[in-house]
């Protein structure tokens, strides 16, 4: 599920790691829906979210943790063919950060290694409450070759930015040789062939 | 840690973890614990990592096999039938979405000493040399009765009571030979041995019917069988992440989980000095020794090579059936095989596999037929596990404990398990027919 050319449009699955509270699932809902609760429920039901960027020839599969980041429960399936993650923290919050950095470091671990990666400060609007600097994160992603925005969920700052210059910066791999043993889809009904009379 | 949950659930097999998802999605709240620091417990995929912490301890991967993440090999090998039930919970839970399959490529079997594909279309059963000519016409009637055979409809029954006459009858009303039979019973209804005979007709008809109704599930393959890519460790975790949009709660390492019992019920998982109180815990029988036994063993080896099994085409998938009698045993030895097509091993790696059924004190010389087929082998590891099953049902002691995952090919035995587990947990049967129960969110 690496970004791929299926005619125009490029799908790419994006994940989002960060502690939690950081604001991870507000940022996909105002990213998808344009949406912003101050009590943002946990993400019952709503952990895989499509959004199409047309003028970017983007589709993005975006895949929420559900929570499993809780106690470090998330499975290798989550970031497995990963062509983007975003990595969020709180910039009122500077243990956030350092979660922050340890995920960035599982990712250079377990990720793949065209992973397009994106540090996010969220809660921007929270000025007042701000407990790290813009340069002590600016810093730690020139550092890890992250792109940085200070986004807010809540006031829309950025969010639309940060997406962007993801879909902007995902390598563009045209023409890849496909495997001659394709994928199957699950969900399609059962083709339609005259019966036959069995195998043998 | 000190809140209540509706049911704890104990190891993250793929039983365990369908269990927890289904129930989540159920709006129970479910707390679901593992020992281990991956998902998948007894039947998980484990990189050459993990895979030689297992088996070799103190060692690590020589590096000309690749990257150690770059494998996913799993403990128990399967296959998933096209047409089977696992298939329908994936596309009725919405699982399907966080998973690729491929098509395995063919399917073998061995006779009088030779590896013969499988027939796989009615050109292929013409061609095959694994029956005579007129053996091929009595077989094709019988084959035409099993495929139009309806359980609701009398008149397509052929005046025969399937559900009292046996098997070894119904073959013989089509006068079919012991090596038409041999090679039904193991390599079509996928028997692992020969006390199906006995058994009604109907059970097998239906197994026959499977493995046609999944031959022709997809458009273009070979085989009945579909494979995960990275491996059947991701079935566990998508039937977790399943669970964890559903709000359940799910906390791998934890090494010391251990159910607790009072007055012979069971009232709370105990870990780190605490204790999380349920009215049900589900689990695998590794959490619970004194309420399982052994039903059986089962020897597996898992073996890395550089090319394909030798006489399959040049196969990256198969499977290999030894039906019992042509190596004089009492069970089958299966073969399995995937590669890095199926992201299962670093470029250029084959996995092979060879288990069955423990018959004699020595194991590992049991899978030698097996094991011949292979052609060289870089690294081989061998293992013997006990098949546990619970005591009892789970009704009284509020435990419901799953079985071992047991020789067979595929999975369909297993989804019983499943669905009897669920049906003993809830009171309610599940319903695979019915579609996805969630929607998928998104722009389009
Ligand atoms: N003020 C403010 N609050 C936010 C922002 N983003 C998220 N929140 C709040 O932070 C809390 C946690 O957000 P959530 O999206 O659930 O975090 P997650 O655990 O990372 O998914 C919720 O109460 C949100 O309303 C933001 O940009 N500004
Ligand atoms: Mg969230």
């Amino acid at each position: 599920m690496l970004a791929s050319d299926t005619g125009a449009l490029q799908q790419a699955k994006l994940v989002l790691l960060g502690d939690m509270g950081a604001g991870k699932s507000s940022l996909v809902l105002r990213f998808v829906k344009g949406q912003f609760f101050d009590y943002q429920e946990s993400t019952i039901g709503a952990a895989f979210l499509t959004k199409t960027m047309p003028e970017q020839n983007v589709k993005f599969e975006i895949w929420d943790t559900a929570g499993q980041e809780r106690y470090h429960s998330l499975a290798p399936m989550y970031y497995r063919g990963a062509a983007a993650a975003v990595i969020v923290f709180d910039i009122t919050n500077t243990e956030s950060l350092g979660k922050a950095k340890n995920w960035v470091k599982e990712l250079q671990r377990q990720g793949n290694p065209n992973m397009v990666m994106a540090l996010a400060g969220n809660k921007a609007d929270l000025a007042d409450a701000r407990a790290v600097t813009t340069e002590e994160a600016q810093t730690f992603a020139d550092d890890n070759n992250l792109f940085f925005w200070e986004t807010s969920a809540k006031t829309n700052q950025n969010v639309l930015e940060l997406f962007t210059d993801i879909a902007q910066k995902l390598p563009r791999t045209s023409a890849q040789p496909q495997p001659s043993n394709a994928g199957i889809t699950l969900s399609e009904p059962p083709q339609q062939r005259p019966q036959k009379s069995g195998c043998c | 840690m000190d809140e209540t949950y509706d049911a704890i659930v104990l190891g993250t097999g793929f039983k365990e973890c369908i269990i927890s998802g289904l129930l989540s999605v159920d709006g129970k709240k479910v707390l679901h614990m593992d020992r281990n620091s991956y998902y998948g417990g007894a039947a998980a995929s484990l990189n050459l990592t993990q895979l030689w912490e297992r088996f070799r301890p103190g060692q690590t991967p020589p590096e000309k096999l690749g990257a150690p993440r770059d494998y996913n090999i799993d403990l128990v090998p399967k296959f998933i039938m096209a047409n089977g039930n696992l298939v329908r919970a994936l596309v009725h839970t919405g699982v399907v979405k966080y998973l690729e399959f491929r098509a395995v490529d063919s399917s073998y079997v061995l006779n009088k000493g030779r590896v013969e594909r499988v027939p796989a279309t009615d050109y292929e059963a013409l061609r095959s040399p694994l029956m005579g000519l007129f053996e091929k016409r009595r077989a094709r009637n019988f084959f035409l009765y099993v495929q139009s055979y309806k359980a609701d409809d009398p008149r397509t029954h052929g005046g025969k009571n399937l559900q009292r006459m046996s098997m070894a009858d119904l073959y013989k009303e089509y006068g079919l030979d012991a090596m038409t039979i041999d090679f039904i019973g193991h390599a079509i209804a996928l028997h692992c041995d020969d006390s199906y005979l006995s058994q009604p007709a109907l059970a097998t008809v239906e197994k026959i019917r499977l493995y046609n109704d999944s031959l022709q599930r997809f458009a273009g393959t070979k085989s009945p069988y579909i494979y995960p890519l990275y491996g059947l460790g991701e079935l566990p975790q998508g039937f977790a992440r399943l669970g964890a949009v559903y709000g359940a709660t799910y906390m791998l390492t934890k090494p010391d989980a251990k159910p607790v019992f009072e007055g012979g019920k069971f009232v709370g998982v105990a870990s780190e000095g605490e204790t999380v109180k349920a009215p049900i815990v589900v689990g695998d029988p590794s959490y619970f020794p004194d309420r399982v036994q052994r039903g059986g063993r089962v020897v597996r080896a898992i073996c890395i090579m550089s090319h394909p099994i030798p006489n399959t085409d040049n196969s990256h998938s198969v499977q290999i059936i030894l039906p019992q009698k042509q190596v004089n045993r009492r069970s089958d030895i299966y073969v399995f095989c995937s590669s890095y097509e199926h992201n299962v091993a670093a470029k250029g790696k084959w996995i092979a596999f060879v288990s069955t059924t423990v018959e004699t004190q020595s194991p590992e010389q049991e899978l030698l037929p097996g094991l011949a087929l292979l052609g060289p082998v870089e690294e081989k590891f061998v293992e013997v596990t006990d098949i546990m099953e619970p005591l009892s049902s789970g009704q009284q002691d509020g435990a419901y404990i799953s079985k071992g995952y047991d020789a067979t090919s595929h999975f369909e035995t297993e989804m019983d398990d499943v669905l009897q587990m669920y049906t003993r947990i809830t009171g309610k049967q599940l319903d695979l027919e019915s579609k996805d129960p969630r929607k998928i969110d998104g722009d389009d």
